[in-house]
């Protein structure tokens, strides 16, 4: 039995589902962040798995590129945790609703 | 020479430019000075450009292009100078020169002095450009800058709710009748397909059929007679005189008025084709002379009496005009600009000295205060009621030769014209009689005082060109006429010069009855007021109804007035707050209801956002599934 790219395109959908789930039930805000950063790597990997499976860089490139991004996010993620965190004293995202329409 | 023409055109306009932006700094007097300068450059170089005309070495026609104006409808920037513009370029920059000189004086102290010489420049470069246009789109733009500038002077003093009034009323009227004057244009471009004067005048007879012609020859009469405030459309000229004098001797005295009769004898080669257009602007022209005579006579307003009379001697250079007599018209035009200037600009001296009265019932007895104005004053009357030698006597009785020749219909507005010219006299006497005769009748504590010399100096020369203007065009040395003949070549009639005799005959009658209009005015007026009442009192409704102006004013606000705005009341309240501000609204309410329904969706949950993107993961992925299987 080989690991074929639907191996890797069935876990790349698991992983995501794991994060989209944990980001609409869980009520903590790091933990929200974690499960963003486990739905971008999920999409990660469909690139990578994809540009493997036909042969082209364009995957690994994507990817790369998705990792600076992911960086970038999670500092800004965390940056206004923190500050929110600051502000509220350890307010649950649910309270933050300040958007509201 | 003729390479400073442009020149002409160009000092009123640096006049304009300059003044606009500093004259507030230069202030008065000297803001007046530089204005009157650049009138007097522009009217030397006229002079100097328009000699070769007087040594008799000059071409017809001369055309000065300047730039490509319209290319696509063939229309360049070209001056014309021909008899024609040279004698009213005359005309316009030496009245206009004396006109400034007197308006420095008159106009002092005055909060916006500069601005009222920017306006008194613009007036000019709009006259001139009318003038010396080569095409009609350049007249008729000069044609709607007079109206542009006669709207800003007549509504000078603006504080007063009467002269914004008039003001608005002058263009209402006058743009009516630009009307007539635009669809003429248009009609000559689908006909000639130039604008061009050359051109047109001269293919004027083959291009245009019959009723062609006669329509644009109306078309182009009703241009004509809104400017020089001719029956139905004289309504505004009367109270045009709230504007500041200078401007009413200078626009609505004497050259304005008269643009009317240069665009006549400017198309004089269309008007030729169409006899019937003619004896219509010969019956208007003395129908308006005769009205406005009779109106000018019972007017107690010392600027109204004038301004009638200048609407009723216009109407005779239009009998002239109507009947082909162009050199009579145009004759009659240059001495009227001459005294009719000094007739206005006497009365401003008058106001001027009467502390800004109008009113000559409040007049009287000022000869020996205001000795200069009064012999000069008295000098315009005479020229205006053709006493012999004056300039009014060669004119109008040329006039007289022009519709007794006519014959038929001819001696009808003969008859006509010469009523007229007793009602004339008889006002002008009367209006000499009431200012400068009698007992003082002024307001106490008021001391009339004689205007300084710049005003003086003006009414000065005037009072002598107007005593001598006539004799550029006697019966026997006929200058005026053979200075345009060039221009008149082949319209119209003209007076045989050995039949003189008939001149002197109907300048007899003419003379005899003016004299008794005149006696009879004088003879009245110069008593008190009880004497005036015993003569007025027999004409009665008659007296009171010329008084009112023959009531048109009201008429016109029944008739046209009031339809017109309880239309535009209609329009306003109904049509526009019923349809169309509520369908805006209800777009605009449409919109924001729609917001307010829509921002519910925003819970500002986090949570929430995320479940919603899940749903739109599922539905994308569902579709790309779809397409693909």
């Amino acid at each position: 039995m080989t690991v074929g790219p639907s191996w890797y395109m069935t876990l790349a959908a698991v992983l995501f589902v794991v994060g989209l789930l944990g980001m609409m039930v869980r009520k903590n805000f790091l933990v929200q962040l974690m499960c963003l950063q486990l739905m971008l790597n999920a999409v990660g990997l469909t690139f990578v798995a994809a540009g493997r499976a036909r042969g082209y860089a364009n995957g690994e490139i994507a990817a790369l590129f998705l990792v600076v991004t992911a960086a970038a996010e999670a500092t800004v993620g965390l940056a206004i945790a923190v500050s929110v965190f600051r502000k509220r004293n350890g307010a649950s995202p649910d309270e933050l609703s300040g958007l509201k329409g | 020479m003729i390479d400073l023409l442009p020149l002409v055109i160009v000092f009123p306009l640096v006049g304009v430019v300059i003044l606009h932006f500093l004259g507030r700094r230069m202030g008065d007097p000297w803001a007046g000075w530089f204005a009157a300068l650049m009138i007097a450059s522009s009217a030397t170089t006229a002079g100097l450009v328009a000699v070769p005309f007087f040594t008799g070495e000059a071409q017809e026609v001369e055309a000065v292009p300047l730039w490509d104006w319209i290319p696509g409808v063939a229309t360049n920037f070209v001056l014309r100078w021909d008899a024609l513009a040279a004698l009213m370029v005359l005309l316009v920059t030496g009245m206009g020169t004396l006109v400034h000189l007197f308006a420095i004086r008159f106009m002092r102290g005055d909060d916006r002095f500069g601005r009222f010489f920017v306006y008194m420049n613009l007036f000019a470069f709009s006259m001139i450009l009318l003038v010396l246009a080569g095409d009609f789109l350049m007249l008729f733009l000069g044609w709607e800058l007079t109206g542009v500038s006669s709207y800003l002077l007549i509504s000078f003093w603006q504080e007063r709710p009467s002269a914004t009034a008039a003001a608005k009323k002058a263009v209402v009227t006058t743009r009516l009748s630009d009307l007539g004057l635009l669809v003429a244009l248009m009609l000559m471009f689908s006909r000639f397909g130039t604008f061009s004067f050359d051109s047109v005048l001269t293919r004027a007879g083959e291009v245009l059929d019959g009723p062609t012609a006669t329509v644009l020859s109306l078309l182009l009469l009703l241009g004509a007679v809104g400017k020089p405030a001719q029956i139905p459309l004289h309504v505004w000229l009367s109270d045009a005189m709230e504007g500041p004098t200078p401007a009413s001797a200078f626009l609505h005295g004497t050259t304005m008025v008269t643009a009317g009769v240069y665009l006549v004898v400017r198309a004089g080669a269309i008007f030729d084709l169409t006899p019937v257009v003619g004896t219509t602007m010969a019956a208007v022209g003395a129908v308006t002379a005769l009205i406005a005579a009779t109106i000018s006579v019972a007017q107690t307003d010392i600027k109204r009496l004038l301004a009638y009379s200048t609407v009723s001697q216009v109407g005779l250079m239009f009998l002239a005009l109507g009947f082909g007599g162009y050199a009579a018209g145009l004759f009659h035009l240059v001495t009227h600009g001459c005294f009719m200037s000094l007739l206005f600009l006497g009365a401003g001296s008058v106001i001027l000295g009467m502390g800004g009265e109008r009113d000559m019932k409040k007049m009287g007895g000022l000869r020996q205060k205001m000795p200069v104005t009064s012999v000069t004053m008295g000098v315009g009357a005479l020229a205006i009621v053709g006493f012999p030698v004056f300039g009014g006597f060669w004119s109008e009785n040329r006039i007289l030769a022009v519709a007794f020749e006519r014959g038929g219909i001819g001696y009808v507005f003969f008859g006509v014209a010469v009523l007229t010219a007793v009602i004339t006299a008889l006002a002008m006497a009367r209006q000499w009689a009431m200012v400068f005769l009698g007992d003082p009748r002024w307001r106490k504590n008021l001391e009339p005082r004689e205007s300084p010399g710049t005003m003086l100096v003006p009414l000065v020369i005037l009072a002598i060109v107007s005593t001598v203007i006539g004799l550029v065009n006697t019966p026997w040395r006929l200058g005026l006429e053979s200075f345009l003949s060039p221009v008149l070549q082949g319209t119209g009639l003209s007076l045989p010069q050995d039949d003189f005799g008939l001149f002197f005959v109907l300048a007899g009658v003419a003379v005899v009855a003016s004299l008794i209009g005149g006696f009879l005015g004088f003879w009245v007026y110069r008593k008190p007021r009880p004497a005036w009442r015993a003569f007025e009192r027999p004409l009665g409704r008659l007296w009171t109804f010329w008084e009112a102006e023959y009531r048109v004013d009201s008429l016109y606000g029944r008739t046209l007035t009031k339809p017109a705005r309880r239309l535009s009341e209609f329009v306003a309240s109904r049509l526009d707050h019923t349809v169309i501000d509520r369908g805006v609204e209800g777009v605009a309410g449409l919109a924001s209801r729609a917001g307010v329904s829509a921002r519910k969706l925003q819970t500002g949950n986090l949570r929430d956002y995320a479940a919603v993107f899940g749903v739109g993961l599922i539905l994308v992925l569902a579709w790309v599934l779809g397409s693909v299987v």
